[in-house]
């Protein structure tokens, strides 16, 4: 009994980990630029493909294996430091100030675009990087194995969620980012350069999706179509805890997690449903999510 | 009111339905497939425009077009009722009254929050759906072939009938909209979308307006989901799907929200893109469709309809 | 200035479409065949299944174009006429596939239709095609739904349906002695999940009556993620696992599920697992019992005619050919012969939709993965021999398939009249093994 319980709190732990990672970087440009990125699963794709390119690479010029991290980073560093000028100098910015969901409406014209710039660069053949999944190997847990990787993104998804919220509350420059969240026309009366904020946000976004996509990548076969789920997903976590709330993240990433563990455990057939339950269940009681209202402007 | 005769708009309606119902005579059959199919899509779209005139978007119509679409199809399926204009106004009725019911939870939001709980519940009903194995889960079924007064047309006609049924249900639709647009309410709901604050004050309820605009927006969407089931002769879960209610914003936006006709031209255009698109560039049509979409809205901003406005404005004054 | 600019896009935007028309309406007054080949160009199951098998057909085609293909498809093209084909992305759910179905039909007027992946298109072209009087060959789903809920005229399935795939495992598992005193599945919560465990475990239970269902487990399609599931399978501590999973979903399963020992711990069968040897390689866990849908690639039977076959697909793409490849020039090869059939009758002229069915109907033809026979569903739907294999390491630490058991078609598959499912709960009647 113990021990099915520890089964599940740690799958539901994996997964609420990677689903958060995933959910990240959408709430935080949503809270800030408020937008509904839905090319950020595209961007997702872009780091699995870019981390499936580097990686053999970076094994063949003889690197020492514990680095692969530093490549996987720099894989998906790559893909924003790309992404973000085309996205959101060369595009999005011709929309800001026109209605909120032309944006969105932009942004899936973009995803689209995406889907097939990954067939024209990769091709439809699939990536395999498993080999980052082998370095940390494998721990007991009762009767069961877990693999170190997987375990290691909890702490990734802990360390991605900390170091927002410490830039964002405890440096200078989160700062004003929280002082443009709230009122972008005052701070840039103030002097804030509300573009460059807005273009950091924006980098920091891409790049968290591209991350949850390097990170992903060695647990998957890299193919064209990864990237549709992950919007759903994302969607529903941000939907749950509240758009633009990274604490809204955290809880809704762990309710979906856990939700989906307990029943693939103990009740398989509601699986399939219980993503969508928690949605209804949430936009009923608390439509805003739970995170919303009072703090409706904060991320 | 001293309008001439081609002024007044229940003729020029009138007039156009006729001339597409004799057009649809000499075009090929696929193309008068297509403008049916367009139709469906337009008249969900005129529902988006609907709310978009009193300063929402809905980004989850793919909602009330799957309600409409399964409305349709079990009523045909398990009560055996074929008749297609039956149940068109079924659905808009049923649909209607759906949006009835979750408008109020709805239309305390504004914006992109609007936006994202109606998408949010176009996805709750998509869950379901794929559930549902009776109805055929992710599969859908089949829907049994339409009937019209009891008769039930040979193969050939089959399109071009609904194509009439659809013109003509769809133009009284568009012409009885014109009417409500131009009403006090109607009205009211473009001064909401200035400024919500003032028409408070002013003493109307912006709250029901927008209740109001809902509702006829998921009656639209219902007849248009209703339509597209019977004119394709199927129906599956993918109707509710996200992708599917971004066609119908895009639709609206490429379409603006003047114009009623608009909203079916820019129906028809993306109908176009995106079979041409996919019958010569199977490998690359999202990338197409993709580019389009950017490009009509970065070029066309306020839509076609703002387009015909102006048109119409320099033939009036040239005269 | 805006105003014009904007009056300049729409008129050229309308110019080009009605060039479009025009540039259509000039591609008709063909001589060759014209065949619309739908499958998935976009989406989750293009990688698996959509490009490789078109690439087989395109191979094929052209091949079959130039009069390279060895007896009996020497003939050039389809009984000399030229193919011509258009292909179509299957991606985008049934009802936009009856659409594509529609244009293919009436707009590019196509004399046939080669498709279909997805058993949920399958389902839902078929009353489409026979309303049109579109002759339609699905070459690939594997829903048994399709002939034996109802029956078309114009409409062939090419290849086995999917309770052949799920049977055959379950005699592999008895006649090579493992231990099925208890089951579990995991499999996509769709039509096809559904139907391949239903075959399995009642298959198990018919041979075996004291197995044991100790976890049935029916994920999302294209989920990606299943790291819980595969706990679950192993808490169950069932003996044999089962899994219809495909495409990315069971390259993903086989990575996450492989480091975690599932596959030392219990017995794990693939029923299509094949398909993903190519791109896998030696990532692929040994000691799985898998099958192709037919004898295909590493199963495929040693004759002329696929050897010949396989080393054609495996010069052009470097890979050699799994399921998908295989299936498609199936159907070409059957649609071939239904239309060389009917020239022979009609003494060599062009053949219309119904003569060609005529000739479609109860046809034999020999394919590189064995003699298929439309025997099902009143001559439409297709049997064919079967094999299941075991994954194992060769001498160069290469996974290849050895143990393979072939079966005969009429041993696997149920006699002409009798549903899948009866069949199978019935015990198997008439099964000629």
């Amino acid at each position: 009994m113990v021990d099915e319980i520890l089964t599940i709190v740690l799958d539901g732990a994996i997964y609420a980990s990677w689903l958060f990672i995933v959910a990240l970087g959408l709430t935080f440009v949503f809270g800030v630029l408020k937008i509904l990125n839905i090319a950020h699963g595209g961007i997702y794709a872009l780091g699995a493909y870019s981390t499936a390119t580097l990686v053999p690479i970076f094994y063949s010029l003889g690197m020492p294996e514990q680095l692969v991290i530093l490549a996987m980073l720099v894989s998906a560093l790559a893909v924003a430091i790309v992404i973000t000028p085309i996205m959101e100098r060369g595009i999005l910015r011709r929309f800001y100030g026109q209605d909120e969901v032309l944006i969105v409406l932009v942004t899936y014209a973009i995803y689209l675009v995406l889907e097939d710039v990954q067939k024209l660069i990769w091709g439809m053949n699939s990536l395999y990087v498993s080999e980052p999944r082998e370095l940390l190997g494998a721990l007991e847990f009762g009767s069961l194995y877990y693999v170190g990787y997987d375990l290691a993104l909890i702490g990734l998804a802990i360390f991605c969620g900390l170091f927002l919220w410490f830039v964002l509350n405890k440096t200078q420059s989160g700062k004003i980012v929280l002082a443009v969240i709230h009122n972008p026309e005052i701070s840039g009366c103030m002097g804030v350069n509300i573009n460059k904020v807005y273009l950091a946000a924006f980098f920091i976004g891409a790049f968290l999706a591209a991350l949850a996509g390097s990170f992903t990548a060695p647990l998957i076969s890299v193919q064209v179509g990864i990237s549709v789920a992950v919007v759903i997903e994302s969607f529903a976590v941000v939907i749950i805890g509240g758009l633009g709330s990274i604490p809204g993240a955290v809880i809704g990433a762990l309710i979906i997690g856990m939700a989906r563990a307990a029943c693939v455990h103990k009740l398989p057939e509601a699986e399939i449903f219980i993503m969508y339950f928690c949605m209804a269940g949430m936009l009923i009681f608390k439509p805003k999510g739970l995170f919303q209202g009072a703090q409706a402007r904060k991320i | 009111m001293s309008e001439k005769l081609y002024n007044n708009l229940l003729f020029q309606s009138i007039f156009l339905m006729s001339f597409l119902i004799l057009v649809g005579l000499l075009i090929p059959n696929w193309l008068v497939f297509v403008i049916t199919k367009a139709i469906a899509y337009g008249l969900v779209g005129l529902g988006i425009i609907t709310l978009m005139r009193g300063g929402l978007v809905s980004f989850g119509q793919g909602f009330v077009f799957g309600i409409g679409g399964y409305t349709a199809g079990l009523l045909g399926t398990q009560a055996g009722l074929t008749d297609a204009m039956l149940l068109l106004f079924v659905s808009f009725l049923f649909t209607g009254l759906v949006g009835l019911i979750i408008a109020p939870l709805l239309a305390r939001y504004r914006d992109i929050f609007f936006a994202m709980l109606s998408l949010a519940f176009s996805m709750v009903l998509y869950g379901i759906l794929i559930k549902i194995d009776a109805i055929g889960g992710s599969d859908g079924f089949v829907l049994p072939e339409s009937t019209y007064f009891g008769i039930k047309p040979s193969s050939e006609y089959a399109d071009y009938i609904l194509y009439v049924v659809a013109i003509i249900m769809t133009g009284f639709i568009s012409i009885l909209l014109r009417y409500y647009y131009d009403s006090t309410p109607g009205l009211i709901a473009l001064a909401v979308r200035e400024n919500e604050l003032r028409v408070e004050y002013l003493g109307s309820s912006a709250f029901n307006v927008a209740v109001l605009n809902f509702t006829i927006a998921a009656g639209l969407g219902g007849m248009g989901g209703a339509l597209n089931g019977i004119a394709l002769g199927h129906i599956d879960p993918e109707f509710t799907y996200w992708t599917t209610s971004g066609e119908f914003v895009f639709i609206s936006i490429l379409a603006g929200y003047l114009s009623v006709p608009a909203v079916f031209l820019a129906a028809l255009l993306l109908e176009l893109v995106r079979s041409f698109s996919g019958r010569y560039f199977p490998d690359t049509w999202q990338l197409i469709l993709g580019l389009f979409l950017i490009l009509s809205i970065i070029f066309i901003p306020s839509g076609i309809g703002s387009f015909f406005k102006q048109f119409f404005d320099r033939l009036k004054k040239s005269k | 200035m805006n105003f014009f600019r904007q009056c300049l896009i729409l008129i050229s935007s309308i110019l080009i479409s009605l060039l479009t028309f025009v540039g259509i309406s000039n591609a008709d007054g063909h001589k060759g065949f014209k065949l619309g080949v739908v499958t998935f160009l976009s989406g989750p199951a293009a990688e698996p299944f959509g490009v490789p098998a078109w690439n087989g057909g395109k191979l094929f085609i052209k091949l079959l174009n130039e009069g390279k293909v060895p007896a009996p498809y020497n003939k050039k093209g389809f009984g000399g006429m030229k193919i011509t084909a258009i292909p179509i992305d299957e991606s985008g759910g049934a009802t936009k596939q009856v659409q594509e179905f529609r244009n293919l039909v009436q707009r590019d007027k196509v004399d046939a239709v080669l498709g279909y992946v997805s058993s949920g298109d399958c389902m839902a072209i078929p009353s489409v095609a026979d309303e049109l009087k579109a002759l339609t060959v699905l070459y690939d789903c594997g829903t048994p739904r399709v002939f034996e809920d109802a029956s078309y005229k114009y409409v062939f399935r090419t290849a086995a349906h999917a309770a052949m795939d799920n049977i055959a495992i379950a005699k592999y598992l008895i006649e090579k002695g493992h231990d099925i005193s208890s089951i579990a599945g995991i499999n996509q919560n769709y039509a096809w999940g559904k139907d391949s465990w239903k075959d399995f475990s009642v298959s198990v239970k018919k041979l075996s009556p004291s197995s044991e269902i100790k976890n049935e487990l029916f994920p999302k399609i294209f989920s990606g993620q299943y790291g819980t599931e595969i706990s679950a399978l192993m808490n169950s501590k069932a003996k044999v696992v089962h899994s219809s999973l495909w495409g990315g979903d069971l390259q993903s399963f086989i990575l996450q599920a492989k480091p975690r020992g599932l596959f030392k711990r219990t017995q794990v069968v693939f029923s299509a697992g094949d398909h993903v040897m190519p791109g896998l390689g030696n990532k692929y866990p040994e000691g799985v019992i898998l099958g192709a849908r037919g004898q295909y690639g590493m199963m495929a039977p040693d004759t002329e005619l696929n050897k010949w076959f396989y080393k054609s697909y495996m010069d052009e793409y470097g890979v050699f050919p799994a399921q998908p490849p295989y299936r498609m020039v199936q159907g070409l090869m059957g649609l071939k012969m239904a239309i060389e059939k009917a020239m022979e009758k009609n003494g060599g002229k062009k053949p219309n939709k119904d003569e060609i069915a005529a000739a479609f109907k109860g046809l034999e033809f020999d394919s590189p993965g064995g003699l298929v026979q439309m025997k099902l569903g009143d001559g439409h739907q297709a049997i064919q021999p079967h094999a299941i294999g075991t994954t194992a390491k060769d001498k160069d630490g290469n996974i290849t398939v050895t143990d393979i058991v072939r079966y005969k078609a009429s041993c696997v598959n149920p006699p002409n009249g009798i549903k899948a499912v009866d069949w199978i709960n019935a015990g198997f009647p008439g099964a000629d093994c």
